[in-house]
């Protein structure tokens, strides 16, 4: 059955819904990693906190008699990105901007700090259990059938994949055309240079954190949709892949971040179904390895020039 | 109107709509990070989750944020007065109500427990050492009014403090150890104390040997607890396959988690600063994976169990019935802390080993070279020394070290499992290092005994101390970014100590 294309179609859907949501996870990291060079450690927290506003809110909104879906996924969608933004906002500037110009080694070493804070800030006042939701989005189409195997893309594959490609373009967008990210190319080259001709630094920095924890909540409002149960502990290894995912496709590149999301969801995706399941992160872990070795920039960085 | 006190301080007058504007915007922010998280508790019920709502938590919360954060602008403002006035009543206040029950009766307890905020005591507590916090921060303003210190002021009283302790550390260093040493004799020195001392020393040891790795080579390893593992793996494996004694398995463990260090360090060791870490961080994550899935070999989840204690020296046993036991050698009657004792001074001199090991292999070559790496790779690199090669011994002798420490983990526990090697391990040794100024010995011991030690004793508190164990991460690295002792002498000087350089400065 392995040999069919039917089934490698299975795990190339699979493995492109788990790599968008690597990706929007991927781009918070490389984003503040190209801004203000540091591995922002607590970024999956932020990613765990989106899914656990999101789950709330859909809870309340069952309450509240919401049954049209596309109005509550709305509704659900804004609050996480709101709610799970602030939390990006303040973990800068109450942990980051105080040890901006500090060493390197210090603010990561306050990032595994709050990460391991707002995982058990969490865990205190949700509980440590697993969190079931029932799907929202249930159905699919059929897209391929071979024999009595069928490939099929359910709504919610389709809506993660769609909506990915949505937020990416709009992102790149608001990168390319707007002040915001003409301010937030700026600093990335050089902060100091961005200061003198007006930019404000703080707040673009400000802005990118806020920026990326939206685009996290929003992969966490996904992961609980697509997967139906979370916990408080489900932002360290999304956080560790979203990071591979950003080194892998260059850190600092935002279509590499995209990109390395995309490859580090299908490599786990095709080793679960060809190898083995149990290895799958071993195997994600592994190709970092080799692409560091042999090109130490990722796939899509520019090389970092040292000057002496 | 400017009033200017005796000592020369502009005390501006009060703006109290900016002040109300930046309370309410502190009390907004707390409001939205606490509205979803705090407000709404997800609970289970059958076939599902359930919601309760806890408003009046997220209510005060939110004025807290608004009185502390107009008490804060206030003192910025050299204004304590009604800080000292305010918090003393809110301390008293929340005394009462944490200690009504004693103080007052059952009756007046419950009388009072709806007004009460928070279900758990311990947040009321916390609350209570933040008001103690801003009001001796109060006193002080209005005592030292002239002493404003800047950051960088700080920074270098601080300094000087380190400086002072790492001198003193000549001295203090051997009479810690003597303390050290006559420890398991004191009376104080029952089971729970010794466990705990066991416990930070082994901390202090890794501490000191990924100190060989992270401060004085500057290689930043996130993954430290898989040489650590790899280390009390081997022990367990060959002490439960083979039946080798600890004696024999020790050098391998630490063989091994060395031969280990030098496999991953080969390939992944010219990557910069960042990219090595996260490398090192997904071996630390490898390796528990392969831990966890390998059944056959290493018991997967079950983890390995029987692991034999160590004797003494191969001579005598530390148990009740045994042909050649410890106390029928000595004449002792058998008790079981003496095996607890004994496995106490293993470590200690473990750790002395890995201590008295970096103290003068920094008098070597090869320290020199670590920490002109450290500095400036380029202009090693120019003067002829080969990085790869340099880097791989640090990572190397630093796994060895750690392997050695896990090896005396497994004998410790008897048994072990993927459980005790999480990232969270790496992130604790880390964070000692780090927190007690890189390349300093005695900062290690320090940081292991406030991070290790000290939540030890709160045992009660179990579900707070990783979130405190956070926060004091955070708050150490925002007060001293540079650790908690850091500060760095010169290994060499041109002239030696109070030589030339010296006399001309």
């Amino acid at each position: 059955m392995q040999d069919t294309f039917a089934y490698f179609l299975d795990q190339l859907i699979n493995g492109l819904t788990l790599g968008s949501i690597y990706g929007l996870i991927a781009i918070g990291y490389t984003m503040v990693y190209g801004i203000i060079g540091m591995i922002n450690f607590a970024h999956g927290e932020i990613f765990m906190i989106g899914s656990f506003v999101a789950i709330i809110t859909f809870l309340l909104l069952g309450i509240a008699g919401v049954t049209w879906i596309p109005l509550a996924l709305l509704i659900v969608l804004i609050t996480s990105m709101v709610l799970t933004s602030i939390y990006g906002w303040a973990l800068e500037r109450v942990a980051y901007r105080p040890l901006r110009g500090s060493p390197r080694l210090a603010a990561l070493i306050t990032a595994i700090g709050m990460s391991i804070f707002l995982q058990n800030y969490v865990q205190l006042l949700q509980g440590a259990r697993n969190k079931p939701m029932q799907p929202v989005i249930s159905g699919g189409i059929t897209v391929l059938q071979d024999q009595d195997y069928v490939v099929s893309l359910s709504y919610m594959q389709m809506m993660i994949i769609v909506v990915t490609l949505v937020l990416m373009t709009g992102f790149t967008l608001m990168i390319a055309r707007t002040s915001l990210g003409r301010a937030q190319r700026a600093c990335e080259q050089d902060r100091n240079m961005a200061a003198l001709i007006g930019v404000n630094v703080d707040r673009t920095i400000s802005l990118t954190f806020v920026v990326g924890a939206a685009l996290a909540s929003v992969a966490g409002m996904m992961f609980l949709m697509y997967y139906g149960v979370i916990d408080f502990f489900i932002g360290f290894l999304a956080g560790i892949k979203a990071f591979t995912a950003a080194v892998l496709g260059g850190i600092g590149s935002l279509p590499g971040a995209m990109l390395g999301g995309l490859l580090i969801g299908l490599i786990e995706a095709f080793w679960s179904g060809y190898f083995t399941v149990e290895y799958k992160d071993v195997a994600a872990f592994s190709i970092l390895v080799l692409v560091l070795v042999f090109r130490p920039t990722g796939l899509l960085g520019k090389p970092d020039i040292e000057k002496v | 109107m400017t009033a200017t006190t005796a000592s020369g301080i502009t005390v501006r007058p009060l703006d109290v709509g900016a002040m109300v504007k930046e309370a309410g915007i502190t009390a907004l922010v707390i409001f939205a990070l606490s509205a979803a998280l705090v407000g709404f508790e997800t609970t289970d019920i059958p076939g599902g989750i359930g919601i309760n709502t806890r408003f009046d938590d997220v209510a005060v919360v939110v004025i807290l944020g608004f009185v502390g954060r107009i008490a804060l602008v206030l003192l910025r403002q050299h204004r304590p007065g009604p800080v000292l006035i305010g918090a003393p009543l809110m301390a008293v206040a929340m005394l009462l109500m944490l200690l009504a029950e004693p103080l007052f009766g059952p009756e007046t307890a419950v009388a009072i427990a709806p007004f009460v905020p928070f279900q758990d005591p311990v947040v009321l507590w916390g609350l209570l050492i933040v008001t103690v916090i801003i009001l001796v921060r109060a006193v002080l303003s209005r005592r030292h009014l002239d002493s404003e210190e800047t950051a960088e002021a700080r920074e270098v009283r601080m300094d000087s403090i380190a400086a002072q302790v790492q001198r003193a550390a000549r001295f203090l260093g051997p009479l810690l150890l003597v303390l050290a040493v006559i420890f398991p004799f004191m009376p104080m020195a029952n089971r729970q104390m010794l466990d705990i001392g066991i416990l930070v020393i082994t901390y202090i040891m890794l501490g000191w040997g990924l100190n060989i790795v992270v401060g004085l080579a500057g290689l930043l390893d996130l993954g430290y607890v898989a040489f650590y593992a790899v280390g009390a793996y081997s022990f367990a494996l060959l002490a439960t396959y083979f039946d080798y004694s600890f004696w024999i398995c020790l050098p391998f463990a630490g063989l091994m988690a060395a031969l280990a260090g030098v496999i991953l360090g080969f390939p992944v060791l010219r990557l910069r600063g960042d990219y090595l870490a996260i490398v090192t961080l997904g071996f630390g994550e490898m390796i528990r994976v392969i831990l966890l899935n390998w059944y056959e070999f290493t018991g997967g989840p079950d983890g390995l169990s029987g692991i034999p204690r160590p004797s003494f020296f191969g001579i005598a046993e530390f148990s009740r019935r045994s042909e050649n036991s410890f106390h029928g050698m000595f004449g002792l009657e058998y008790s079981s802390l003496q095996r607890i004792i004994f496995l106490y001074y293993l470590i200690l001199a473990m750790a002395m080993v890995v201590n008295l090991f970096t103290m003068r292999i920094r008098k070597l070559p090869i320290s020199r070279a670590w920490e002109a790496l450290r500095e400036d790779e380029t202009a090693c690199r120019s003067l002829g020394i080969n990085p790869r090669n340099t880097k791989l011994t640090a990572f190397g002798i630093g796994a060895m070290f750690a392997g050695f420490a896990g090896s005396f983990f497994a004998t410790r526990q008897g048994f072990i499992s993927p459980e005790s090697f999480t990232f969270i391990e790496s992130a604790v040794i880390l964070a000692i290092v780090v927190l007690g100024g890189f390349g300093s010995q005695i900062g290690v011991v320090v940081a292991a005994a406030l991070l290790i030690g000290l939540p030890e004793f709160f045992r009660e508190l179990q579900q707070y101390r990783m979130l405190a164990f956070g926060m004091a991460m955070v708050l150490i690295m925002l007060w001293r970014p540079a650790g908690l002792l850091a500060h760095r002498e010169p290994t060499i000087r041109l002239f030696g100590r109070g030589g030339r350089a010296e006399a001309e400065s």
